[in-house]
């Protein structure tokens, strides 16, 4: 299935009664298959677009749609949070359980599945353990698994490894584009991180600051798989490069109002 | 110049609270045997402090004859059917009130009106509804737990992370899958807070309306045996409600442990 954001906008009303435009005529669309990342300087409405998309927030105009054959038994996205978001009072496999109960995924599958997905997320021997007991890179692979489990046509990343240190943020995304390679599962991936972003995606959009506009889409032509040594390969500095210099000016003006800039590397 | 080494020590040290277990054994102890030894020196009359030593022989007694336990069954029945019943209600309409708006709107006020009553108050009023029998007494012991629960669920229901709120409902919860699973298990240490508040509670008006209005009960015990002049028996029935109390508190504490077992791993 592919997933289709259509002229879509977002407006808030703040404290004082202002309107805030957080989107403003977003198009986009994820393909079969596709790891896009969605990129832009904090404050730019990638979130809000994210939350959209997976049903948890209304647009206030515009449409998104799915288009496609469905399958049965499969939820049009499942979503992998910052703040990793799982149960505290369910251990791992439980918490990868939770979606399948939603779907109504009964017994035997649902054990099959979830140890299935367990095992991808690289949490074999962690199953029993509860949230609290996990360090934050494991209960993030729980949080992947959980989504994971419930095969979606698109999977929505919101800065998934940005709680992590930087170690394990490059080793889970690593992990990421491994299970993506085998499960070429449709992954919507947000990020404020350029380098984060040309590593993993196939293509990058780029959004601007408030209001949030698709400013540019940046195709990455590296080959697959991807691995460390690509750092340093031409591609990949160019499309770091020219992401980098069409959200600059707007990372100085967030600067000057103290929100967080993007980080280049 | 002399060279001069400063030592860095603990400026924390006398923050540090050590446990002193034996001091706690101890000092329980020697309370009984001061208590133990005042009555001997026959400075106060054992009319109105029976020996400790005298107490327990009292104690022994009628609990052979079986008298303490015609007694302390009736009251723990009545504690029982009165704690369960207030603490189910009160469960019930904290996570109404707590999760949904328009019984907030009703509920509300009215707690905030009742509250406030001393609920040993109603009870000739409860007496004159439900009889002079055991129904008025559960009544009032179910009053005086349901508003501690009401409002210590309702707090629990409201203190639930809206991120897994909005984490459960992406992943296709409804409703009653989100009370059940997200909602219930966040209040449960809130709930087990109002348990215990409620047991203090129970206690304390069980014997209340069992001295206003009763034929047996440890309270209904420790008023007739105070009319009588019997001050060993009053002090058995003291010592039974400072037993109950500490066994309820033991219980529920457990009972909490195994429940939240996700705290405690």
């Amino acid at each position: 299935m592919r997933v289709v954001v259509e002229r879509v906008s977002k407006t808030f009303t703040d404290r004082p009664g202002r309107d805030v435009v957080a989107l403003s005529q977003v198009d986009l669309a994820v393909e079969r298959e596709e790891f896009v990342a969605l990129l832009g300087p904090s404050g730019c409405g990638k979130s809000t677009l994210l939350n959209i998309i997976g049903g948890l927030l209304p647009a206030s105009s515009g449409r998104v749609y799915f288009e496609g054959e469905p399958r049965e038994g499969r939820p049009m996205a499942a979503t992998v949070f910052q703040e990793f978001a799982l149960f505290p009072w369910r251990t791992a496999r439980a918490n990868v359980e939770f979606g399948l109960e939603e779907l109504g995924v009964s017994g035997f599958e649902r054990a099959e599945r979830t140890r299935h997905y367990l095992d991808m997320a690289g949490l074999a021997g962690f199953e029993g353990k509860y949230p609290h007991q996990l360090s934050g890179g494991m209960r993030q692979r729980v949080g992947i698994a959980r989504a994971l489990a419930v095969e979606p046509a698109v999977l929505l990343l919101d800065e998934p490894f940005s709680a992590l240190d930087a170690q394990t943020r490059t080793l889970m995304m690593e992990e990421l584009l491994g299970i993506w390679a085998r499960t070429r599962q449709s992954i919507l991936y947000v990020t404020h991180n350029i380098q984060e972003a040309v590593f993993m995606a196939d293509r990058v959009i780029v959004l601007s600051r408030r209001p949030g506009e698709v400013l540019d889409t940046v195709p990455i032509r590296l080959p697959r798989p991807r691995g460390e040594h690509q750092r340093g390969d031409p591609a990949f500095i160019q499309a770091s490069d020219r992401i980098w210099g069409l959200i600059k000016s707007q990372a100085q003006a967030a600067l000057l109002e103290g929100d967080a800039v993007p980080e280049r590397g | 110049m002399a060279v001069e080494r400063f030592i860095v020590d603990d400026r924390t040290a006398f923050l540090r609270r050590p446990d002193y277990r034996t001091v706690r054994v101890l000092a329980l102890i020697g309370l009984v045997v001061l208590w133990e030894l005042i009555t001997r020196t026959g400075l106060v009359s054992s009319l109105f402090l029976p020996s400790p030593i005298g107490v327990l022989a009292e104690g022994w007694d009628m609990a052979i004859s079986g008298q303490l336990l015609t007694h302390l069954v009736t009251s723990l029945e009545r504690l029982a059917w009165g704690f369960a019943i207030g603490a189910l209600a009160g469960i019930s309409v904290g996570v109404a009130v707590g999760f949904f708006s328009l019984a907030d709107a009703v509920v509300q006020p009215l707690i905030a009106a009742t509250f406030p009553i001393p609920k040993i108050a109603l009870l000739p009023l409860l007496i004159l509804w439900l009889g002079i029998g055991e129904a008025s007494k559960v009544a009032v012991v179910a009053l005086g737990v349901f508003f501690p629960m009401a409002i210590n669920t309702y707090s629990g229901v409201r203190q639930a992370d809206p991120l897994l709120i909005r984490a459960a409902v992406s992943f296709g919860a409804g409703r009653w899958s989100v009370i059940r699973k997200v909602i219930l298990p966040s209040a449960l240490p809130m709930v087990f807070a109002g348990l215990r508040l409620g047991a203090g509670i129970a206690l304390l008006l069980l014997v209340a309306a069992e001295q206003i209005a009763a034929d047996a009960g440890i309270g209904f015990l420790i008023l007739q045996s105070g009319n009588l002049m019997e001050t060993t028996k009053l002090m058995v029935g003291i010592v039974v409600l400072s037993l109950l109390g500490v066994l309820s508190h033991w219980g529920l504490s457990g009972l909490e442990r195994a429940v939240i077992r996700w705290r405690h791993t």
